[in-house]
């Protein structure tokens, strides 16, 4: 089959690059690519032909027997298509059928690459993940830029600088490359998410994460971020403000799919922003988070902080976006093509096939059936109970552990009314080993965890002198046993130290 | 004078136990690590003799701790230097039995010694103490004994669970409960003989049921137990000494319990209660299907294109399982990495956490077989790698690379896997299509990029070690 790739100007970038075209003629495919399409993406017309394309005519291109694209066929280019054809594309069905109304007019098949189920299995094909990635980087080279001040600290001749401080709201793929980014540049991130769980990722990309009271929103089962309830709205609204009036920047990322992008920093708040701040909008395509933003705009408030609404981040690296969608494109026809002969094989059964497929030969199959992605198995969860939690971003709660400890200590202080006082020594000496212990086995590397336990056991056979202070006995039994026992013990250190000894001399470098 | 000297030599003998598990925290001070510890121990043990029949000679007792000593050198020695690598579970099994009876035994004789007490908080605290050092101690040799089996074959690695398992239990706590209450209201060895013997079979129980592939949680476990008996025995007879190091035992056993569990995604309660793998969890059966919606089958192949595959590689990871210490494949395989090396490949291992069936057997059986420690990877540290490698080798593992783990449903959900699917190609190396430990299906088998290699994997590496050294570079 031929698949063709259009050249979608004004967008910069391309289904296409040199690279996935030889993983698609390796599927069996003929590739067709309009010429100028790879242009403004840096891939001259020459480097497609080289990895096995033929650059050809717009006419020939719209022949093909699959159109892939990044954006959606216009009305011309949708006059152009056939009964047969597959169109593969952005076609945002979630927020409006008319396009694959259209499409279906047409007689045509489309998938649409919006409609990536999140399982693991079609991760390599999700381009909204990868999109958004690229986006992620690019809203924060864009605060960068209007932002007036370096983002890391420094401490100069001339004076100390500060490092910025950014605050990302909503830590999905977008966030997370956003945090990596400013994290990189030396700014000082903190970063919240109506997921709770994504905590653990903030943290390991160095930023903080504060959190939204503690209303249990529960698990998330699409893997997406769902719509909020008003309760949360208005603690989370405490927590933005309270941001707004610290930070530098505000990367906003909080879109949920198909709908209009919930309004997260009012007026007010940008108000109360310094003047040379900046906010990056990433859901300005749909609508925005903040109420000022202005999609596919850059401007400056009369209070000073600009507002990045441009809804075309990921074109702005059009080499990495068009390399990475064009991978997408691959895997997905890696998916479509399972006998690598070029023949598309589309399935309706198969869960991610029926999810993207929007059109099937002249007919609307969206919205498609409701899956469960989630990796936690949404437990039979009884209704969520609000915790009474007062506080915003609790710090972690130094005190109740502190009642505890000073509980325990005067249980301890009664209990010691009753203990004998050799006892109470050797208490003193057991805890404190077992802190020393504690820390100190933490410390040992994974690869020696056989060494260590083989000398921790060789450790245990000190039990021996015990039996040898039993030896002198007058008892003859306990003067047997003693003899066991350090037979016992002594085969046990001896043993374990020797093949510790053994073990450790194989451990080489190379 | 003298007493001083050996007060002051037991503190230097706990110190060099804690120098000693700091020394071996890393690769380059870990010989030393050992070697405090044995300095220490002969302290210990000197400094005790010296003490004992200085202060009251007895011959008997004398020529009993020679004896004794001559004996524990003599196994120790010999069974140390012959046992293979492969067999090293078993080993560490073994003599963590003795350490638990040796516990048990100084107990009872702490017991046997004593006719009166100053007081009855006296006769309390010491009792509860050599009650606990006896139950402890007997149930981690029986245990170990157990473990030792199961870990040499000599004992079916299924989990035997009885049918009125919790009956049985109840009974064998309100036994042991009791024999505490006896002791303590009338003190003499009976209880605690009885209170011995309940130890053994609760021990053996215990680790019946528990399957084989989780003997790492318990072998830990069980070392963990050995220390506590230890420590125990330490308050039984009023040494801090032993409170030390036995405490230090016991942190590194469960510590290390507690990084195995995790690494099986489940609870150590879970992994001790046992009872996992049996029949019940592989009703989830995961048939991966292809476009027609017919199951798929698995690609078989022979080692002279998985030679061919290699050659080709620039980047090749190794994820190896408990089968390759079984076939004591580590050897070729070793051998295998040595000559790709040697062509420029850039060649790593993945180890699983709990990969084997000791904490970190997979490190030692590579460290025998001469792989350099610094290519040795754990899975945090390579899981990423994966999609950027052209050939990965998955040689006798199974559950740990698993990919139905990131999905739900499963009784493997959420355990930590290698992702070496992600890899441009996987051979897996393998006896049969047999499902791994947990009983659960393997789709990686069934990936487009997966092959298999079947047959017994020392024989498979061999064939593969030839076939890539003879060809030209």
């Amino acid at each position: 089959m031929r698949i063709g790739f259009p050249d979608e100007a004004p967008e910069t970038r391309v289904a296409a690059t040199p690279a996935t075209v030889a993983a698609l003629t390796k599927l069996g495919y003929d590739v067709l690519v309009e010429a100028g399409a790879g242009a403004r993406s840096a891939m001259p017309d020459a480097a497609y032909a080289e990895a096995g394309a033929t650059v050809t005519g717009t006419d020939e291109v719209w022949a093909a027997d699959i159109i892939a694209m990044v954006g959606e066929p216009d009305e011309a280019e949708r006059s152009r298509l056939r009964p047969g054809q597959m169109v593969v594309g952005f076609l945002h069905p979630r927020t409006g059928t008319d396009l694959i109304e259209a499409l279906a007019a047409r007689g045509v098949t489309a998938l649409s690459m919006d409609m990536v189920p999140r399982i693991s299995r079609a991760q390599s094909l999700d381009a909204l993940s990868s999109m958004a990635n690229i986006a992620g980087y690019r809203a924060v080279i864009e605060a960068g830029h209007a932002f007036g001040r370096f983002f890391t600290g420094q401490v100069t001749a001339a004076g100390k600088v500060p490092p910025a401080k950014l605050f990302v709201i909503g830590t999905g793929v977008a966030g997370l490359a956003a945090i990596g980014t400013a994290v990189g540049l030396g700014a000082q991130v903190t970063a919240t998410d109506v997921r709770p769980e994504t905590a653990e990722q903030v943290e390991s990309m160095g930023a903080s994460f504060v959190k939204v009271a503690d209303v249990d929103q529960g698990p998330s089962s699409d893997g997406y971020a769902r719509d909020t309830g008003a309760d949360y709205a208005a603690k989370a609204a405490e927590l933005y403000a309270r941001q707004a009036a610290e930070v530098d920047i505000i990367v906003t990322t909080a879109a949920i799919p198909g709908r209009p992008s919930p309004k997260l920093i009012t007026a007010d708040m940008v108000a109360s922003m310094k003047p040379g701040s900046v906010i990056v909008d990433l859901a300005a395509s749909g609508g925005g988070n903040c109420e000022l933003t202005r999609p596919g705009e850059t401007y400056t408030t009369d209070g000073g902080v600009t507002i990045v609404g441009y809804t075309d981040l990921a074109s702005r690296l059009p080499g990495q976006a068009s390399q990475l969608y064009g991978t997408n494109i691959v895997n997905l026809m890696k998916l479509l093509t399972p006998g690598k002969d070029g023949e598309v094989a589309l399935d309706l059964e198969d869960v991610v096939h029926r999810q993207m497929t929007v059109v099937h030969d002249g007919e609307v199959t969206f919205p498609p059936p409701p899956i469960e992605v989630s990796k936690a198995p949404a437990a039979a969860s009884p209704a969520p109970v609000p915790a009474p939690a007062p506080e915003t971003a609790a710090p972690p709660d130094q005190w109740s552990r502190f009642r505890q400890v000073a509980m325990l200590v005067a249980a301890w202080l009664v209990l010691s009314l009753v203990l004998p006082g050799g006892f109470l020594t050797s208490i003193l000496v057991f805890g404190l080993a077992c802190v020393v212990g504690y820390y100190i086995i933490w410390g040992v590397e994974p690869a020696l965890y056989t060494p260590l336990m083989s000398v921790s056991n060789a450790v245990s056979g000190i039990t021996i002198v015990g039996a040898i202070t039993q030896l002198t006995s007058p008892v003859l039994a306990v003067q047997i046993i003693a003899f066991v026992a350090i037979l016992l013990a002594g085969t046990n250190c001896v043993g374990g130290f020797a093949v510790t000894n053994r073990m450790l001399a194989m451990f080489k470098r190379s | 004078m003298l007493s001083n000297i050996v007060l002051g030599g037991y503190i230097a003998a706990a110190l060099l136990f804690v120098l000693a598990i700091v020394g071996l925290g890393r690769q380059d001070t870990a010989r030393s690590g050992n070697a405090y510890g044995i300095l220490g121990m002969s302290l210990a043990v000197i400094a005790t003799a010296v003490h004992t029949f200085t202060s009251e000679w007895n011959t008997l007792g004398f020529v009993l701790l020679v004896v004794a000593v001559v004996i524990a050198f003599t196994v120790g020695l010999t069974y140390s230097s012959r046992v293979a690598m492969t067999g090293l579970p078993g080993l560490v099994a073994l003599f963590n039995a003795f350490g638990g009876q040796a516990s048990a035994a100084v107990g009872i004789n702490s017991a046997l010694g004593v006719d009166t007490y100053e007081s009855f908080n006296e006769q309390l605290v010491h009792g509860v103490t050599v009650w606990a050092a006896v139950v402890i101690g007997s149930l981690t040799f029986a245990g170990s004994l157990i473990a030792f089996g199961k870990l040499g074959g000599r004992v079916t690695s299924r989990p035997v669970v009885l049918k009125a398992r919790w009956l049985v239990m109840g009974l064998l706590g309100t036994g042991l409960v009791g024999s505490l209450v006896w002791y303590m209201l009338a003190p003499s060895i009976w209880p605690l003989v009885i209170a011995h013997l309940l130890g053994y079979v609760f021990g053996v129980l215990m680790v019946l049921a528990i399957g084989g592939a989780d003997m790492p949680v318990v072998v830990s476990f069980l070392n963990s137990f050995s220390g506590w008996a230890g420590a125990l025995s330490g308050f039984a007879i009023g040494s801090d000494l032993l409170v030390v190091a036995g405490t230090i035992v016991g942190m590194s056993g469960i510590i290390l319990s507690i990084v195995m569990a995790r690494g099986m995604n489940r609870s150590i309660r879970n992994v001790l209660l046992g009872g996992f793998g049996t029949a019940d969890s592989t009703g989830s059966a995961v048939a991966v299907l292809d476009a027609d919606g017919n199951p798929r089958q698995a690609v078989s192949v022979d080692a002279s294109d998985v030679a061919a595959w290699l050659l080709e590689a620039d980047s090749v990871i190794i994820a190896p399982g408990y089968g390759m210490a079984v076939a004591q494949a580590q050897h070729p395989v070793a051998e295998l990495t040595r000559r790709l090396i040697e062509q420029g490949k850039t060649v790593r291992f993945a180890i699983h956490p709990v990969a084997g069936r000791l904490p970190g057997h997979m490190n030692v059986l590579l460290a025998e077989a001469r792989v350099p420690y610094d290519i040795v990877l754990e899975m945090d540290e390579i899981n990423a790698d994966f999609p950027s490698t052209d050939v990965v080798l998955v040689i006798g593992a199974n559950d740990t690379v698993n990919p139905a783990a990131m999905e739900p449903g499963s009784p493997i959900s959420g355990m930590p896997v290698l992702h070496v699917w992600e890899g441009h190609r996987v051979v897996v190396f393998k006896r049969s299509m047999a499902a791994g430990y947990s009983g659960v299906e393997n789709p990686l088998f069934f990936h487009e990029n997966t092959a298999m290699l079947f047959g017994d994997a020392k024989a498979s590496a061999e064939t593969l070690v030839t076939a890539v050294g003879t060809a030209k570079v």
